[in-house]
């Protein structure tokens, strides 16, 4: 098991996730180099099937970024994405899927520590867990 | 319409029989299309006829075949490569054939504990030798006695053999069998692959859809089910917090059970460009509530969205673990 390194996407927003990814660079904390960066709009961009898809395809772990409640680019994006990710979090725990394989943070653009705290620990709690079983199929 | 009779073909594979009652509920109509059609295999319901003569059938000789049912046991994944063999059009038929239907919930479960519940656990099982169906056994040395294999998990007709249309419901309308016959009958068919709709939502013909009654949708405030209370027989069900799936699911039915007061479920399949349809629901649902503290109260969420399309959904069945 010594090989093995967690595949992890995390589905940033453009206007405060993926700003706080670029800080964390500027700034030089160190986070996993294991990380893949996917930029999207919104928080609520984020369907419930780009999630799945990800796992499907060999993730094992899926963090969602997004801004704080109150400062969405777009008012309620990330308010509809809390709603989704809850609802997905239930469905994905009846499964099977362990809980801690999908998360969800607020991290602004300013809070580039953060962020490289937030997906060490990702990373961290995913290496605990081992690999996601759901690639392998039916 | 064609002078030369179209020769259909109907199997049951893993189904109730609703669907097959859905062809016989045409009924007056049926007599209409009878002259031109030729039933030369329905099993094992209708027709008197049986798998061998299906499989003595010249390949390609038969002009339609309609599998209701999903995948469960190797007769139905057998007799479904069958009609694939035998027919020139082959659509899957049904919900249960099209998602995976309602059986398909057993894909929450092992095959272990399904048999472990079936033949131990239940109150009125005696079954003190703990047997368990067996595909294979010799009895008295000499008779060799078979029963059709029980796969691990449920599948739909498309993941054993290549389908050309798809028809949704539990079971489908029998208008929108008719519908589909004549479609077939006179050659207007969709491109392969696709399902024989109209390609409307449910809230498209819901008579309750605020859009039609000039009403201001607002967020859902609270979650109900559908045993408490009696929902306003005007009023959207999801505004009034009934767990409603019409959004998404294609509204061939005219939207029955709505109509009745019952929340849509979902049988009719998604429409078009869905490719999940309980990951759909939960964007359609979860985006419309009005606060994070009502997602707790909706209950067994995977069951309610994938009542009917669990096996076709990208999971497909529950992550055993390691």
């Amino acid at each position: 098991m010594s090989e093995w390194t967690p595949n992890l996407i995390v589905f940033a927003c453009n206007w405060c996730t993926y700003q706080g990814a670029d800080l964390a660079g500027s700034l030089r904390y160190d986070y996993p180099a294991n990380i893949k960066i996917i930029r999207v709009p919104c928080s609520g961009r984020v369907e419930p099937e780009f999630v799945v898809e990800a796992f499907k395809r060999g993730a094992d772990g899926v963090f969602i970024g997004g801004c704080h409640p109150g400062d969405c680019h777009y008012k309620e994006g990330n308010y509809k994405a809390i709603r989704r990710f809850d609802l997905l979090k239930r469905i994905l725990i009846d499964m099977g899927i362990e809980k801690e394989r999908f998360q969800l943070e607020w991290i602004s653009g300013s809070e580039g520590k953060r962020f490289a705290e937030a997906m060490t620990t990702f990373e961290k709690n995913i290496r605990e867990l081992g690999p996601c079983r759901v690639k392998e199929g039916v | 319409m064609a002078d030369k009779k179209l020769r259909l073909a109907v199997l049951m594979a893993g189904a109730c029989g609703g669907c097959d009652m859905a062809i016989v509920d045409i009924s007056e109509t049926l007599v209409d299309v009878l002259p031109s059609l030729e039933v030369v295999f329905w099993a094992p319901t209708v027709a008197d006829v049986k798998y061998k003569d299906l499989e003595a059938m010249p390949d390609k000789s038969v002009d339609v075949g309609l599998i209701s049912g999903m995948i469960r046991l190797d007769e139905h994944e057998h007799m479904s490569k069958v009609m694939r063999a035998k027919c020139n059009v082959v659509v899957a038929y049904g919900a249960c054939a099209a998602m995976g239907g309602i059986p398909g919930m057993a894909n929450m479960h092992t095959k272990e504990d399904i048999f472990q519940t079936a033949y131990f656990d239940t109150f009125s099982t005696d079954n003190p030798d703990g047997i368990t169906p067996q595909p294979h056994y010799l009895m008295d040395g000499k008779y060799d006695l078979t029963l059709p294999e029980f796969y691990p998990y449920v599948r739909p007709i498309q993941s054993v053999i290549d389908v050309d249309y798809f028809i949704g419901g539990c079971p489908p309308h029998h208008s929108v069998v008719l519908n589909a016959l004549v479609a077939i009958l006179k050659g207007e068919l969709p491109p392969k692959g696709s399902w024989i709709t109209n390609g409307k939502a449910v809230c498209d013909v819901c008579p309750r859809n605020p859009r039609n009654t000039d009403e201001k949708r607002e967020l859902v405030k609270e979650v109900r089910r559908t045993i408490e209370g009696d929902p306003d027989e005007n009023k959207c069900l999801l505004q009034q917090g009934y767990m409603c799936l019409g959004p998404i699911t294609q509204g061939d039915c005219g939207a029955l059970c709505t109509k009745v007061n019952i929340p849509c479920a979902g049988c009719g399949g998604p429409i078009p460009g869905v490719k999940d349809f309980g990951l759909r629901a939960i964007s359609a649902i979860a985006s419309i509530l009005d606060n994070e503290e009502l997602v707790e109260q909706i209950p067994s969420p995977v069951k309610l969205f994938y009542r009917y399309s669990l096996p076709s959904s990208m999971l497909g069945k529950k992550v055993k673990k390691a």
